[in-house]
Formats: C-alpha cells, sequence, structure tokens
C-alpha cells in the first residue's frame, strides 16, 4: 500500500463510529523565527480536514498554525456501521493535499 | 484549459505520480478544486481579539456560559506545543464548535462544521504560548454557548 499521511482507525459501536485519525504534518506556525537568521519561518498547516461517509460530509475540520505538529483528531458520528467506507481529506496552506479511505470495523 | 483542469494538472504536478497516493486520489475524483479552494476562515484565524475571532468564525461573540460542555484538559501542560483538549456537548442540534487558547497571540485554534448526525465531541492537540484559559464555543440551534478551562503552560509552545 502506498505510504499516506493519514492513519486512521474508525469503529462502530452500534449505531455510533468513532474516528481517530493522525495525519503527518509539521503544522509550521507561521510565528517560529530562525535563531541563526532572526526570519519568520513560513507558516505550512493543515487548513481543512474533511470526513465524508455514506455519500454525506460528517466533518469539516478548519485548522490554523495552532493546532500541534503531527495533528490528532478524534470525532463521532452516527448513522454508521462496520463495512462503510470514511474517506478522510486534507489542504495545506500550500495547496499540497491527501487523502485516504478506510474501512469501518 | 479551464480552471478545473488546470486546478487538477497543478495538484497533479506538485503530488506526484499515478502511482502514488494523491495520483490515486485524483482518479477516484477524491481530491477536486472544491476542496483545494474551500473557504477557509482567513480574518478569523488571524484575529488577535478573541471577539473579533469569535465574530469572524461563529458569527457573534455573544455566547451564554454553559455547564453542557465539558471541557477536557490538562491542569498543568507539560508541553505547551502539544496540549491535548477533548470538547464535548450534551445540548441538542450543535451544528459547530470552536476552540481557543486566549493566551495565543491569535486565539482561535480551531473550528469544526458538524454533519446532521455527527455528534459533539471533538478531541486534538494544540499549541499553547502561556497559560491561559482554553474557551470552547458551541453553536446549538444557532446560538452560542460556552465553557472554558485554564490550562497552565510552563514551556510555551509557540516556538522561539
Amino acid at each position: 500500500m502506498a505510504n499516506s499521511s493519514i492513519k486512521v482507525r474508525a469503529k462502530a459501536e452500534g449505531n455510533e463510529v468513532t474516528v481517530k485519525a493522525l495525519f503527518s504534518h509539521e503544522m509550521e506556525s507561521g510565528t517560529r523565527k530562525d535563531k541563526k537568521t532572526g526570519k519568520l519561518i513560513p507558516g505550512h498547516y493543515i487548513t481543512e480536514v474533511t470526513a465524508e461517509t455514506n455519500g454525506k460530509t460528517v466533518l469539516t475540520a478548519n485548522w490554523g498554525g495552532a493546532i500541534s505538529k503531527n495533528p490528532y483528531l478524534q470525532f463521532k458520528y452516527d448513522g454508521g456501521k462496520a463495512g462503510d467506507t470514511l474517506k478522510l481529506s486534507w489542504v495545506d496552506n500550500k495547496g499540497d493535499s491527501d487523502s485516504i479511505e478506510a474501512r469501518v470495523g | 484549459m479551464n480552471t478545473n483542469m488546470i486546478t487538477r494538472r497543478r495538484i497533479f504536478l506538485k503530488g506526484g505520480f499515478a502511482a502514488g497516493a494523491v495520483g490515486a486520489a485524483i482518479g477516484a475524483g477524491l481530491l477536486s478544486p472544491r476542496i483545494v479552494l474551500a473557504s477557509w476562515p482567513k480574518s478569523a484565524f488571524d484575529a488577535k481579539s478573541l471577539n473579533d475571532a469569535l465574530k469572524d468564525v461563529l458569527g457573534s461573540d455573544q455566547t451564554t456560559a454553559s455547564s453542557d460542555i465539558t471541557i477536557k484538559a490538562p491542569d498543568i501542560a507539560e508541553n505547551g506545543a502539544v496540549v491535548p483538549i477533548t470538547v464535548s456537548s450534551t445540548l441538542p442540534g450543535v451544528t459547530q464548535i470552536a476552540i481557543f487558547a486566549e493566551g495565543n497571540p491569535t486565539p482561535l485554534t480551531g473550528s469544526y462544521d458538524l454533519g446532521p448526525g455527527t455528534k459533539p465531541f471533538i478531541a486534538t492537540r494544540i499549541k499553547m504560548g502561556k497559560t491561559a484559559n482554553v474557551l470552547a464555543v458551541v453553536k446549538a440551534d444557532g446560538k452560542l454557548y460556552s465553557a472554558k478551562k485554564e490550562v497552565k503552560v510552563t514551556i510555551g509552545g509557540c516556538g522561539g
């Protein structure tokens, strides 16, 4: 399987699905200074995360530079079940992006 | 080429080759201009004042304190760069949750739009520059409710 920047576990308990995701991203805030040059290190962070399942968007997260490096995200939604497909995708402020499809277990 | 094709081509060239995850995602139609050009509340994230951030991300700075919102966060954060926060609520009709670190230069850390069946529950990790209140604001049936919890920070997480 190709290397993804997203690790996700989605588990159904009855009607409710709990999703735990870990994203590989430096989440550089843009407020840090390079200690040698004194210049600001440009911000590079995920700005949006989208979770979709069964044809619906269950979550849109708008993020900024104050989300920790290698961000963690956990959320829950009703109306899912084991076997469903969950799509998680992100975009960052430089226009980079990634996406993954996971099976709800 | 139309804008749609130009954006797809730019994503493709940045993302690498068709065998990679990004190429596969494009092929599956998962990456679209809608995602890349999505509206991001820039002024809310740039706002230095809490009230401006509230207005820009939630539409108002008028909130009612509610004991139906729970913030789970450490009393003392060992590392201000990684502060685990969980916000949950028993209020019905929650459509949006926003989390602020009041002591940060720009207080808004993130805003979460919930789909119709999505529970009012978000867990994540944020950077805190100094000891401050974490403020969670929830939009439920169009009204804003809030709760706060102080987190002491020994080593600030905003860097420098």
